[in-house]
Order: C-alpha cells, then sequence, then structure tokens
C-alpha cells in the first residue's frame, strides 16, 4: 500500500478548530485508520485536524499537505480504493467515506519514505 | 433573434452576483455557473449550512456587505438558472462545456460573462512546499469557511492588504500569529497614501489592523526579504532578512501570498486578445471600461478581469451586465451605466495605490536559488527554468513550458507562472512582458477520465 504516516508521529493535527466544534460526528477512515471528522468538514480539514500531511508529492519531493484550499493548485489529491481521486479541500466529508494517502497498489510510482 | 437570449454568467462572487441580479432585473434569465458548492466567491465565502457562527464573526466590517450579497442572491435563486459544483471548463465558439459532479454537458450563449475571480499571487520560497506553508487566501479560507486555523502559531509572509487582515482575523479567532512580514517597505504604503484615500475606511482599518497586532505582541516587519521557510519534513520556522539583519521565527504554519493573480484562462479560450498591465505585471484581457473584450459576446468582470477587489468587483459585474444587456438590443439606463462607470475609475486609482503600497517582489522571484521548487505540481526547479530559457534558449513562457514543463502540471501555472516569467526574463536579460504568458489550455482545471456525458442544452 502506497501511503505515509498521516500524522508524521507527532500526536496533534495541523490544524486546529477554533469554533464550530458542536457539530455531529462523521466516521471516515484514511489509509484505512479511522479519523473522527465532523458534518461540515471538507476531507482536507477533517484529515489534518488529526493529522499532518495529506499526501506523498508524486515527483518524490517529498508529503504534501495542501497549499490553496480554494481548489486551483491540485496539491491536496487523496485516493480512493478505486483508483479513482478526490480533491480534499472541496470534497465534504460524507459516513463512510474512505480514502488513502496514495495511490492504491502503484508503490513503483513513489518514492517511500 | 428569436426567443429570449442565453446569457451565462460564470462566477457567483461580487461580480457575478451583481451580474445576475442586473440581467434578472432586465427580464433575463441567465445561467449562473458556480465551482463553489455555495454562492459568495472566495471573499465573501459561505460556511456550511450547519454553522452558526454570524456574518459580523466571519466578515468582520464587511459583514453587511457579504448579508447583503448572499441575500441578494439568494432572492435570485427562482429567476435564474443556478448550477453549483460546477466546473466551466472550456468553450468553442458560442458553446460552454460543463461539468456538474463528474457529468459533462454543454451550453449555448449569446453573451457569456466571466467572473471568475483570482487566486493569491505567489512567488516561490525555499521551503515553500513543506507541509504547514499554506497560500493566505487558503489560510483565510480555513478561518471563514471552516473555523479552523492552519497551526497553533502562524507566520504571515509575502504583501498585499489582505496580509494584515488575515493576520488580524487569526488574531481574534484566537491563534495569535508569531509574526507578520510583509516584504513592501512601510514608505511605500505612504507614498501610496494620495491613491488609497479613495477608499477612506479600507485606510482606517489597514491602520487598525496593524495597532491590533502590535497591541498583541505580534511582530510586524516591513522592507523584509524572505530567505527560507525551515523544516524537514514540515514548517518549523521562517529566515529572512530585514535592514541587513537575519533574523529567524519559529512557527508550525505559514500563510504566504503576494497580493491576487486574475484567473483568466477561460478568456484566453474565447480568444480574448491580452495585453500587458504595467502596473501590476500582469496580463490582463483586454476590455473597455465596461467589461466588453473584443470577441463579441465575451465580458469580463471582477478580479478575473483587473483586481481591483470586491467592492469594484460589484460595480463592474453590474456595468458587464449592462453591456451585454445593451449588446442584446435592450434599453438600458445610461444615468445608471454612467453613474457605475465613475465609480470604477475611482476605484481604479485604488488599485495603483495597491500596486504602489504593495509592490509584487519581482526581484525575489527572479533571484530564487537553482534548486529551490518553482512548480509545485511537477517539481521543477528555478535551475530547470533557467536551463530552458538559456541553455536550451527558450526565448518565451511557452516554449520554456515545453522544455522544462513548467505550467504544464495540473495547476497549470497557477502557482509558479508569474515567477516563472520573473526568472526566464531575469535569465535572458530583457523585460518580463517580453516573454509573454502560457498560454490556456483546456480543461482549464483536471477532469476525471470517469467524467460521463450529459445532456446538450441551451441557456433559457
Amino acid at each position: 500500500m502506497a501511503e505515509i504516516s498521516v500524522t508524521g508521529g507527532r500526536a496533534s493535527g495541523r490544524f486546529r478548530r477554533l469554533a464550530e466544534r458542536d457539530r455531529s460526528p462523521v466516521a471516515i477512515t484514511v489509509d484505512g485508520e479511522s479519523v473522527d471528522a465532523l458534518e461540515g468538514d471538507t476531507l482536507m480539514v477533517a484529515v489534518l485536524a488529526s493529522g499532518r500531511r495529506l499526501r506523498r508529492s508524486e515527483f518524490g519531493d517529498g508529503p504534501r499537505a495542501g497549499f490553496c484550499l480554494m481548489g486551483a493548485c491540485q496539491d491536496c489529491w487523496m485516493w480512493c480504493a478505486d483508483g479513482s481521486r478526490l480533491r480534499a479541500c472541496t470534497t465534504p466529508v460524507r459516513t463512510g467515506l474512505s480514502v488513502l494517502t496514495g495511490p492504491p497498489g502503484d508503490d513503483q510510482w513513489l518514492v517511500v519514505a | 433573434m428569436t426567443g429570449p437570449a442565453s446569457v451565462i454568467v460564470v462566477g457567483a462572487g461580487p461580480a457575478g452576483i451583481r451580474a445576475a441580479e442586473t440581467l434578472v432585473a432586465a427580464g433575463l434569465r441567465p445561467v449562473v455557473i458556480d465551482e463553489g458548492q455555495w454562492s459568495g466567491g472566495q471573499i465573501y465565502r459561505r460556511q456550511p449550512t450547519n454553522f452558526t457562527r454570524r456574518h459580523e464573526a466571519l466578515y468582520g466590517a464587511d459583514a453587511d456587505k457579504a448579508r447583503a450579497l448572499h441575500d441578494g442572491f439568494d432572492a435570485l435563486r427562482a429567476r435564474i438558472d443556478y448550477r453549483p459544483d460546477t466546473l466551466a471548463w472550456t468553450l468553442r465558439d458560442d458553446t460552454l462545456h460543463i461539468v456538474t459532479n463528474g457529468v459533462a454537458s454543454t451550453l449555448r450563449f449569446d453573451a457569456l460573462i466571466l467572473a471568475t475571480g483570482a487566486t493569491d499571487r505567489l512567488a516561490p520560497i525555499d521551503g515553500w512546499t513543506l507541509p504547514g506553508c499554506y497560500s493566505l487566501g487558503g489560510a483565510q479560507i480555513a478561518l471563514k469557511a471552516q473555523a479552523c486555523s492552519i497551526g497553533e502559531r502562524p507566520v504571515f509572509l509575502g504583501t498585499g492588504p489582505l496580509l494584515y487582515l488575515v493576520a488580524y482575523q487569526y488574531l481574534k479567532a484566537g491563534a495569535t500569529p508569531a509574526a507578520v512580514l510583509d516584504t513592501s517597505p512601510f514608505a511605500a504604503q505612504l507614498r501610496a497614501l494620495p491613491d488609497l484615500a479613495v477608499r477612506p475606511g479600507f485606510l482606517a482599518r489597514g491602520l487598525m489592523f496593524r495597532a491590533r497586532l502590535a497591541a498583541a505582541g505580534v511582530r510586524v516587519d516591513n522592507a523584509v526579504r524572505p530567505i527560507a521557510i525551515e523544516g524537514s519534513d514540515e514548517v518549523t520556522g521562517v529566515r529572512y532578512a530585514v535592514g541587513g539583519v537575519e533574523r529567524h521565527v519559529a512557527c508550525d504554519a505559514v500563510g504566504m501570498g503576494f497580493h491576487l493573480r486574475s484567473e483568466t484562462q477561460l478568456a484566453d479560450l474565447a480568444g480574448c486578445p491580452f495585453l500587458f498591465d504595467e502596473t501590476t505585471g500582469q496580463w490582463r484581457p483586454e476590455a473597455d471600461g465596461d467589461g466588453r473584450t473584443p470577441r463579441a459576446g465575451v465580458y469580463v468582470a471582477g478580479d478575473g478581469a483587473r483586481v481591483l477587489g470586491a467592492d469594484a468587483a460589484e460595480v463592474a459585474g453590474r456595468l458587464a451586465a449592462l453591456a451585454a444587456i445593451a449588446d442584446l438590443g435592450h434599453p438600458v439606463d445610461v444615468a445608471a451605466v454612467d453613474r457605475l462607470r465613475k465609480r470604477i475609475a475611482q476605484l481604479d486609482r485604488f488599485r495603483r495605490g495597491l500596486a504602489t503600497a504593495f509592490p509584487w517582489p519581482a526581484g525575489l522571484a527572479a533571484s530564487v536559488a537553482d534548486r529551490v521548487v518553482v512548480c509545485r505540481c511537477e517539481a521543477i526547479t528555478a535551475g530547470d527554468i533557467r536551463e530552458a530559457a538559456i541553455d536550451k534558449g527558450a526565448p518565451e513562457m511557452n516554449r520554456a513550458k515545453a522544455l522544462s514543463r513548467i505550467g504544464m502540471g495540473r495547476c497549470q501555472g497557477r502557482f509558479c507562472g508569474t515567477a516563472a516569467a520573473e526568472i526566464i526574463a531575469n535569465a535572458r536579460g530583457v523585460p518580463v512582458a517580453e516573454v509573454g504568458r502560457l498560454r490556456g489550455a483546456a480543461p482549464v482545471k483536471p477532469l476525471s477520465m470517469a467524467t460521463a456525458t450529459g445532456h446538450k442544452g441551451a441557456a433559457e
């Protein structure tokens, strides 16, 4: 599985929730691990509220955690098990959403840390 | 012409909303194409419907403007054909190609108003691809649309009015910035005062942001030369020089941006000619004062045409719609057009003021070290671009793209293009206007191979 550690070995998430914490929970999985999201989260926020990365650059220059948050830079792509891609900053979470930090079964394209 | 005219507005920010409203008032039923899930655009971006913060918390002093726009658009909904979650990805002749949630279709138009907005204008800095580094606009969206900060202690780096606004919004929301690092000298901001005074409230607010940040103990440095965003696998600090002294500030996030650049891809694909704007150092679609381009039936409005800010975008949206209405042979209120033209002329002075106060750091982009990644999509370095420009003799952007792949990645040069132009111009010793601009290419954003073919339809 072409995955990276979304937590980068650290305990806290990258993004900090400052308000609007009182929302219904939504269960999603990232690389098979369950992640607690809140209804209304984008996939990017859901992953980075507890994790520290979203993906690994396909060009071997390290992990990435998104950049523009407005659907323009395409640096927050994540993968589904069927190989389709999601742009994490414009994808709202939904119950059962399951994503990967790299393309499934495609390790040869990636530089493994 | 038989039947009502088909008018399409692309974009549902301040310009697109006011254009749609003006068209409806003239008895037309425009199609409004919105990439967003909800109308509002970026600066007046709406939060998800289950969020509860009030407009005042989200938009501060602009709360009334945001509310007026949102309510105005909601009131139009029954009288327009609104297509949220929809990308206009190319156009040919009088047909716009769109895709909504993976389903493609086409729309014919008699008039097309492009209100496509802007993104942050970026210059590469060593380390800017590290996790934790975001665009300034992105940092604001995290807060506004998702109630999150990009980190515990972010540094805001770059220049432009957004730099101070976002830093202040973070302070107010409880994520105190580690520092605000402005590449523009404070003297430039003073020099721009006469032009900026066109919008007195803007000036007063800018000074208030600075004062509040200083009172909270936030370091604000001007005339900064960024050296590197530091960290091995994520952001841990920023190194910079100010007044010849090197400094370091620890942080876990960076929000960076150097004012804005227009989203002009659709105007380009429509065949609109472009001109080089010396004031901002950017290319923009040629248009008359009302937004009418030389390509019949195509109009541009708002920050996607010229970066004038949200207030001007509302005026420009109205003007472009009135131009389209007149060109379609409907009567328009000439006095109203005249008032809008006067207002936009005033606000154009403000644009000059911004360019003086917060100049694009051309030298910073031009002098970036060879090893620094300029293209985030495909990890193409400044050295790769210089090799294309000098060793391989690429005289302009599109040749450099073919030889180095700069601008060929999936963001299509949005975040590397302006810097790459500076690098090439500097390497070849020519003015930046001479190296041209990246030609637009369809699709303007990546489409999935699984995109299904839907129906054809005319805008009603």
